[in-house]
């Protein structure tokens, strides 16, 4: 669905097996709120014998896959404002209910993708500086889900370190990230910095350290 | 005499908009956007307008058209680009709108609040961030919070499936969004529907919004669709 938005990458895991190793970490029974982006891809690598219920900011619970040209409504869309599907079970709500799901500490999960993040689990995906500002629910959603996934790639398009000491650019929110997935690897967020739970085989320690400015655990 | 909501004329339905008003408009993107009450807002001409919206419009129709006719002094929404923006954008960059960004959730409890009689409350939801600047921040529990006001309006401009002659109004799938809570948050909420039905018809079960935060109706049944306006190139007006 995102073909357009893909690109390879060198090294690492590919978008697919990230969005993969994160599928795998998703509960059985779990509430999920997928960022736009790269995030939606994840949907597509969750196993047959689990069920994940998708929640969309804009007041939908129980999404189902993106709408084929037959199927779409302008009036059912997801956060994207993409023609979507809705599956038996599902409900929609109005736009105060469905972010109380999301302060209340109802949404298990929230994916989201990165511009930056701090070993101390400070995102920052929201805005350069430049252009319009928009925040969309990112705030609401770091703030309020119990558990952040971020997923992004390891190193920015110009090969700088997206994982570091302190972000640079404005926050979405603070201290909010639970843990890291990127094409080189997969970390926890410790109160010491970023915790090396995974490592993509073709990489090295020494490479992981070196594309990382934060503090990694081992 | 019973009481029957329905106005006849949609230009008739927002006369009581003036210079300087502040105006919630429904809809998340184009899903319960009442771009029909926005075109006749354009005829009634009132400009210096606030507008309080998710977005700040698309293309030249619906808010993207009032905002290119130059009604619109300041937008309070949660997410104004788009790559289908046009007036907003010009506009923006030209230094000649303002924007108060607020995150969607915030935004929505704002209004909800306003709509349940309450002053403002505290949320988590921005601590820390540029947008946490110069509001009042408290701890509860350890925890860190910021003060959120409540957000009210002089009109609120909705759109709704079905609507009786008190109100009682029911949405269409993820058409619901802001709407329900804008109709509680405005002094006077003005309401397009597809659907007038008759009361009989009413199912108090399905009933999204009672009828009480309802003051004008306004029957369009066949509203423009965005996508397909916006391909095809229309302009309002």
């Amino acid at each position: 669905m995102m073909k357009s938005k893909l690109k390879t990458l060198k090294l690492g895991w590919t978008r697919n097996q990230i969005a993969s190793k994160i599928a795998n970490d998703l509960p059985h029974g779990s509430y999920v709120n997928l960022g736009i982006g790269m995030p939606e891809l994840v949907s597509q690598f969750v196993e047959e014998n689990k069920e994940i219920i998708y929640h969309s900011e804009n007041g939908l619970l129980g999404m189902g896959p993106p709408a084929l040209e037959n199927e779409v409504d302008y009036e059912l869309i997801n956060a994207g404002k993409k023609p979507v599907t809705i599956l038996p079970g599902g409900s929609f709500c109005h736009h105060a209910d469905s972010f109380s799901m999301i302060r209340g500490g109802h949404i298990d999960i929230c994916v989201l993708g990165a511009m930056e993040v701090s070993e101390n689990g400070d995102l920052a995906n929201w805005t350069t500086g430049k252009g319009i500002p928009a925040v969309g629910g990112a705030m609401d959603l770091v703030a309020g889900a119990k558990n952040i996934f971020v997923m992004t790639d390891h190193l920015t398009k110009y090969g700088e370190p997206k994982l570091l000491k302190e972000c640079s650019l404005p926050l979405t929110g603070k201290s909010v990230v639970t843990r890291v997935y990127t094409n080189y690897a997969i970390f926890g967020i410790e109160k010491s910095g970023f915790k090396l739970l995974e490592i993509n085989e073709d990489i090295n320690f020494d490479y992981l350290k070196k594309c990382t400015e934060g503090k990694i655990i081992q | 005499m019973e009481v029957n909501k329905l106005i006849n004329s949609i230009n008739d339905a927002v006369s009581e908009v003036f210079d300087g008003s502040t105006i919630m408009i429904g809809g998340f993107g184009e899903a319960g956007s009442p771009v029909e009450l926005i075109h006749a807002l354009i005829d009634n001409g009132s400009r210096n307008l606030t507008i309080i919206a998710n977005n700040a419009g698309n293309g030249r129709i619906g808010l993207g058209a009032l905002i290119g006719q130059r009604q619109v002094n300041k937008v309070i929404c949660s997410f104004a680009r788009s790559h289908k923006s046009i007036t907003f954008k010009e506009q923006y960059e030209k230094n000649e709108i303002e924007l108060e960004v607020v995150p969607q959730g915030t935004l929505a409890e704002r209004i909800r609040s306003a709509g349940a009689g309450i002053p403002g409350f505290y949320t988590a939801t921005a601590v820390g961030t540029p947008l946490a600047n110069g509001k009042e921040s408290k701890m509860f529990d350890g925890k860190e919070y910021i003060l959120e006001k409540a957000l009210s309006a002089d009109f609120a401009f909705v759109k709704a499936e079905n609507a009786d002659r008190y109100g009682n109004l029911s949405f269409n799938k993820t058409a619901r969004n802001f709407n329900p809570i804008m109709c509680m948050a405005a002094k006077q909420t003005i309401v397009q529907v597809k659907n007038f039905i008759d009361v009989k018809e009413t199912d108090p079960e399905k009933v999204i919004t009672p009828g009480i935060f309802v003051d004008k109706i306004v029957e369009v049944k066949n509203p423009l669709i965005e996508t397909h306006a916006i391909e095809n190139g229309e302009v309002y007006p």
